[in-house]
């Protein structure tokens, strides 16, 4: 299969849902004159023009605002938060807006609305540029969220996103967007709502998405020289959480290690933990062991970010104590 | 200006259909009969009904959390409202979304949206749509004092008058934001004055006068439709109501109220414009108040023997592809 990086892999989920349908645009800041900041918009304005590759003021409410207005009014918009972080200035827009509208408006509407947010750790960009704010969305009912790992499932959860009739937010670790893997040719794409078994194991289930997945693979080989057989889970999509595929993993391993990138506190990995403990303790031969950033922001300099960022060690290690 | 009769009885049976249905919702709220909150439009009838008048079915209106007469002006059945403000099944949003959140989408109507200055940029976002597909269709966002001075009127006016998007900006400033008076959180007189700022027509029109608000709103109407941009109308007029049914109104003085009804009543503005110049005549004005009268007793009568939801009702719409 050939291999392109993570972030052409957008570009061609783009470029293949605007020919495809003519409702679909996209606007952020400095996407179309610059390329967007990690070349994720590159050569689409020449592709498609700047009336639907659209440069936006510095205006973070009115870009999502006016994606609601804009699905409201029949288009499929597509919008680009620059960084996630930068979600807050309009979470109004996102959780009272967009979330809500088809269901306080009892059905009268669709939001084909897709929020994309180039997330996670990168290169000391410190408090305010490098956060992981999935699992505040994932509270929100009305939304969707999905967080894709590598290139083949950027491309397929992209184009699944955008054709969605429901409110969809795509978070991409910019960390990834230049590392590259092998995308299947033609429509490729990756169901909302279903996580992927990317290695079978036996001995214990480890379920992560985005960066840290990588870290989870690592640790895998690894735990394999030491006789340790991990099953890895790709969530994919955190909202609706694909709960049966994690309950059958664990009907084989009976071990159960989260992984993310975002705070442990509160993180998604706390939500699958209750809910494993909930309906599916019964499985369970281990306490749920989880791993996430300390409860601190994101510090600048790099000897403090290397203190929050996960690693395949610190994953083999939580793995090697659920197995004793 | 000559208007034909036809047009000036559709005027009036929206103006005093607004007006009867506003008394009647106070009243069932404060017998008990309704839920939540209402907040009542009595008084600046000639906003909304002026406004729209200048619109087709196929344009835009957005509203806010006094959003029943934006409904009404705009096209929109008593009945299903009535049955919404009730929570009952038949309601618009089938008893989801209830006073503060009505919509239409069959006449334009986007909804009322109960976060104050949420409207603005769901009015450009469907502007944004009508300039992309050259469609048409204008959008207007209603919005009362308060709301102007959230940051989001600065980012959608912006990015409208940026764009030369074909968006109305309907301010009806009556002089209080909740409990606040408008001059203790502005240092300007006129709200309109602000449209320099952004390079697009800034109108003052007297919102108690239909005629008045006709006119404006046509040429604001006609200048979107051209593609030179937006227009920001103020409308001035004074809230005779509560901030909501029930407020205790310890802010100003009923006598204060009063002066201003007795002196400047849109609907006696009107009934004494039209049968002064002859245009109609009393009998005529009996006629439609009791039409309007007729069918606000039936939708009341209506919703109160329409049922409620149905407790399998409680997830239905919250994503058009099903989540378990």
């Amino acid at each position: 299969m050939r291999e392109i990086t993570f972030s052409e892999a957008t570009l061609e989920a783009m470029a293949e849902e605007m020919a495809r349908d003519e409702r679909v645009f996209v606007m952020g800041e400095d996407i179309a004159r610059q390329g967007g900041i990690f070349g994720q918009f590159k050569g689409l304005p020449q592709q498609f023009g700047l009336d639907r590759v659209r440069d936006t003021p510095i205006s973070e409410t009115a870009i999502v605002g006016a994606g609601v207005g804009a699905a409201l009014a029949g288009m499929r918009p597509v919008v680009d938060m620059h960084f996630a972080d930068f979600i807050t200035v309009c979470m109004d827009e996102v959780v009272n807006q967009m979330a809500k509208i088809r269901y306080m408006f009892g059905g009268q509407c669709t939001m084909p609305l897709v929020l994309r947010a180039p997330d996670g750790i990168i290169r000391s960009a410190a408090a305010q540029h490098s956060q992981s704010l999935e699992a505040w969305f994932v509270h929100v009912p009305g939304l969707k969220v999905v967080i894709p790992s590598n290139p083949a499932d950027a491309k397929g959860l992209l184009k699944a996103a955008i054709r969605s009739d429901d409110p969809v937010l795509y978070f991409e670790h910019k960390a990834l967007f230049p590392t590259k893997g092998p995308v299947p040719d033609g429509d490729h794409l990756t169901p909302i709502g279903k996580a992927a078994v990317v290695r079978p194991g036996r001995d214990l289930t480890v379920i992560s998405y985005s960066m840290t997945m990588h870290r989870a693979l690592e640790a895998a080989e690894t735990l394999a020289g030491q006789g340790i057989d991990a099953e890895i889970i790709d969530l994919r999509t955190i909202s609706p959480i694909d709960i049966d595929t994690i309950y059958a993993s664990l009907a084989k391993t009976h071990r159960l290690l989260i992984v993310h990138e975002a705070v442990k506190a509160g993180g998604v990995g706390a939500e699958i933990a209750a809910r494993v403990a909930e309906e599916a303790f019964d499985l369970l031969d281990a306490p749920i062991a989880r791993i996430g950033a300390p409860f601190v922001p994101i510090p600048f300099s790099p000897a403090l970010e290397k203190l929050v960022k996960t690693t395949a060690g610190d994953i083999v290690r939580a793995a090697q104590q659920l197995c004793r | 200006m000559e208007y034909e009769r036809d047009f000036l009885r559709h005027l009036y049976r929206r103006m005093v259909t607004i007006r009867l249905f506003e008394e009647k919702v106070g009243e069932l709220f404060l017998g008990g009969e309704i839920p939540g909150f209402v907040h009542l439009y009595v008084g600046e009838e000639a906003i909304a009904v002026g406004v729209c008048a200048a619109l087709t079915d196929k344009d835009y209106i957005t509203s806010t959390h006094r959003g029943h007469g934006h409904c009404i002006a705009k096209g929109a059945q008593i009945g299903p409202m009535m049955a919404e403000i009730f929570g009952k099944k038949p309601g618009y949003c089938k008893g989801k979304g209830g006073s503060m959140h009505i919509a239409d989408f069959s006449v334009g109507m986007l909804g009322a949206n109960g976060v104050v200055g949420g409207g603005y940029n769901l009015a450009v976002g469907a502007a944004l749509a009508a300039q992309m597909r050259k469609s048409g269709e204008v959008a207007v966002c209603f919005f009362g004092d308060g709301a102007s001075n959230r940051g989001t009127f600065h980012e959608g006016v912006n990015m409208a008058a940026a764009w030369k998007l074909p968006a109305i900006f309907v301010n009806e400033n009556n002089q209080w934001a909740s409990t606040t008076p408008y001059r203790t959180t502005n240092n300007i007189e006129d709200i309109a004055d602000r449209a320099k700022g952004y390079g697009i027509p800034g109108v003052v029109v007297d919102g108690n006068d239909v005629f008045a608000v006709i006119e404006v709103a046509k040429a604001a109407v006609a200048r979107a439709r051209e593609g030179l941009g937006p227009t920001l109308i103020e409308a001035k007029t004074y809230r005779i109501k509560g901030h909501f049914v029930g407020d205790p109104e310890k802010y100003r003085t009923k006598e204060e109220v009063q002066k201003h009804f007795t002196a400047n009543d849109p609907i006696k503005n009107f009934a004494q414009k039209v049968i002064g110049a002859g245009w109609l005549k009393q009998a005529d004005l009996d006629a439609i108040h009791a039409e309007a009268a007729r069918e606000i007793e039936q939708a009341v009568a209506a919703a109160r023997q329409a049922p409620y939801p149905d407790d399998s009702e409680l997830y239905a719409d919250l994503y058009v592809e099903g989540v378990s």
